[in-house]
């Protein structure tokens, strides 16, 4: 079987985020970069799956800047056999018909049967690349999925829906599946596996091989938004603010 | 201006958030008709045309089918933009539909400006302001974006499901056991976030829970990590609640935790992160290391 995970280098979101120079995205400067969460439960199925039926070749895609290499790398000692690295300066200005363009276009000849990736990215948010990279190579998808089993050249999956309900369905190859927080639990990459994935072919291409559309939405702007809500923030002793903690409350009547 | 509106039929009814389509329509501008796959009787309480497919034939789930049913409505109406929640439904649906109508899509907007849409990213940490590139274009809304608005009675006219996908098969829902909590009755809900660390911190967080005579929640990482069982889960996938207190401790606020808990009469969050997005709902912020302050809390509560 001939596996495909598409994964995304985002940043800590705990991160300080300020606007770039040019007004259109956050600066990627000063940030830490890691494996977009979402995509990395993609690429521990995916690897679940290699061991469960052992002929299994993962080839992990990742778009962007050199240092997206070391995403395909972790990727690589969590399991993954090969990497395809998209090299992109501007990765972060395409829109996400043009990311799922140059994923698509990267695919189309090389018949994978399943391709995992994230339900939506951490700092985008847009959660169309999936459904879209589907429907350009026109695979079966189900997206949000929370459960994963293979059986019969079928897959059989729950994708989440809201207030604690899940949707079962059936799919047949080739399929495109976009992962949900908590579909499995992650693995950390050992010592000897992290050595075994420099070995590991990482192949790079430029982005200009596989991108041939102009993007359907334009950002004009990024920016800051307004705190909503002006609450009461304490700062300080741990000793002092619980005791003005505590004193709201009372005065509030809420204990 | 045409909108093409297409709502949610869950659970034997109309979703509420259908009416949120309707609000943004009517701040948008100009005409609007609706898409549901229901039963043919349902009645929206909405001013317009509404087409209805069976959902005993196109199903609940069924995606290429109900995309394909929706752009048979959008040829005839030829709308400017097809509008959908961006829920399980929404975000699933309206990349196909956008890919197939040669449109771009505008995922998760929160507000509508002269220019364009507004989405957040980042974890709402920023926004950014959108425009689309093609003439027509597909959008997704926010959950809680736009208060709902209900109009009059809808003009109903069905729609022929004359289309199948043999590719997916729709096998039916599961609804997860509640357990013994039901979370949405308590009046006091002390909450654990990503920021405890560790399974054996959740105990710090409960014994505030407790010092405050509350029930104990979670976010979804901590549900996720397996450190708490899935009916303590506060936010979209798991219970909405609005308890007279709502403590958060080590939570950053992921649009789908906060609209599960922002109806709550008083917030106060821990954090250590000031920017994190929690702080738009919270009453009181506070600054610190959960870690730290929450075992000075409950002492002094306990005392």
């Amino acid at each position: 079987m001939n596996v495909l995970v598409c994964v995304k280098q985002v940043p800590d979101m705990e991160s300080k985020f300020t606007v770039s120079s040019d007004g259109l995205w956050y600066d990627q400067s000063d940030l830490t970069y890691k494996i977009n969460e979402y995509d990395e439960y993609a690429v521990e199925e995916a690897v679940r799956l290699k061991e469960k039926l052992g002929d299994v070749t993962i080839t992990v895609l990742s778009i962007g800047p050199d240092r997206v290499k070391e995403a395909i790398r972790k990727a690589l000692a969590l399991g993954a056999d090969k990497g395809a690295h998209i090299k992109d300066d501007e990765a972060h200005l395409k829109d996400p018909y043009q990311i799922a363009t140059i994923i698509s276009n990267y695919a189309k000849d090389k018949n994978f049967d399943i391709i995992f990736t994230g339900m939506q990215s951490e700092d985008r948010g847009s959660a169309q690349v999936g459904a879209l990279v589907a429907e350009m190579l026109d695979y079966n998808c189900v997206t949000t999925i929370v459960d994963f089993e293979y059986a019969d050249g079928k897959v059989n999956v729950k994708r989440e829906l809201e207030g604690g309900i899940k949707a079962k369905v059936k799919a047949n190859l080739p399929v495109v599946l976009t992962c949900q927080l908590g579909l499995n639990t992650v693995r950390y990459p050992t010592l000897p596996n992290i050595m075994k994935a420099k070995r590991k072919e990482l192949k790079e291409f430029d982005v200009s091989e596989f991108l041939n559309v102009e993007p359907k939405v334009i950002t004009l702007k990024a920016f800051v938004p307004e705190k909503k809500k002006g609450g009461i923030v304490l700062e300080g002793a741990p000793d002092e603010i619980a005791d003005k903690l505590i004193k709201i409350l009372k005065e509030k009547a809420i204990i | 201006m045409k909108l093409l509106l297409v709502g949610e039929y869950k659970n034997g009814n109309i979703d509420d958030s259908f009416y949120e389509l309707v609000a943004f329509a009517q701040k948008v501008g100009g005409e609007a008709v609706a898409f549901f796959v229901a039963p043919s009787d349902i009645k929206p309480e909405f001013n317009g045309k509404v087409y209805v497919a069976d959902v005993s034939k196109a199903k609940e789930y069924n995606p290429k089918v109900h995309r394909d049913l929706i752009l048979k409505v959008a040829e005839k109406e030829n709308p400017d933009y097809i509008v959908l929640s961006h829920s399980s439904y929404g975000w699933d649906l309206a990349p196909r539909i956008a890919f197939k109508w040669d449109a771009g899509q505008i995922s998760e907007i929160v507000e509508v400006s002269d220019e364009g849409f507004i989405v957040p990213f980042c974890n709402a940490k920023l926004r950014r302001l959108l425009k689309s590139n093609t003439e027509k274009a597909v959008l997704t809304l926010q959950s809680g974006a736009f208060a709902p608005a209900k109009e009059g009675s809808a003009q109903i006219e069905s729609v022929d499901v004359d289309v199948q996908d043999e590719g997916l098969e729709f096998e039916g829902f599961e609804i997860v056991e509640k357990g013994g909590v039901d979370l949405t009755k308590a009046e006091i809900i002390v909450s654990a976030g990503r920021g405890v660390g560790k399974k054996e911190n959740i105990e710090i967080v409960e014994k505030l829970a407790k010092a405050l005579g509350g029930e104990l929640g979670a976010s979804r990482p901590v549900v996720d990590a397996g450190w708490l069982p899935p009916e303590r889960q506060v936010g979209t996938t798991g219970q909405t609640v609005a308890p007279k207190l709502y403590v958060a401790c080590g939570i950053s606020g992921a649009i789908q935790h906060l609209a599960g808990m922002k109806k709550s009469n008083f917030i106060v969050a821990i954090n250590k992160d000031k920017d994190a997005p929690i702080s738009e709902v919270a009453d009181v912020f506070v600054v610190a290391d959960l870690l730290e302050f929450v075992p000075v809390l409950t002492e002094k509560l306990s005392s």
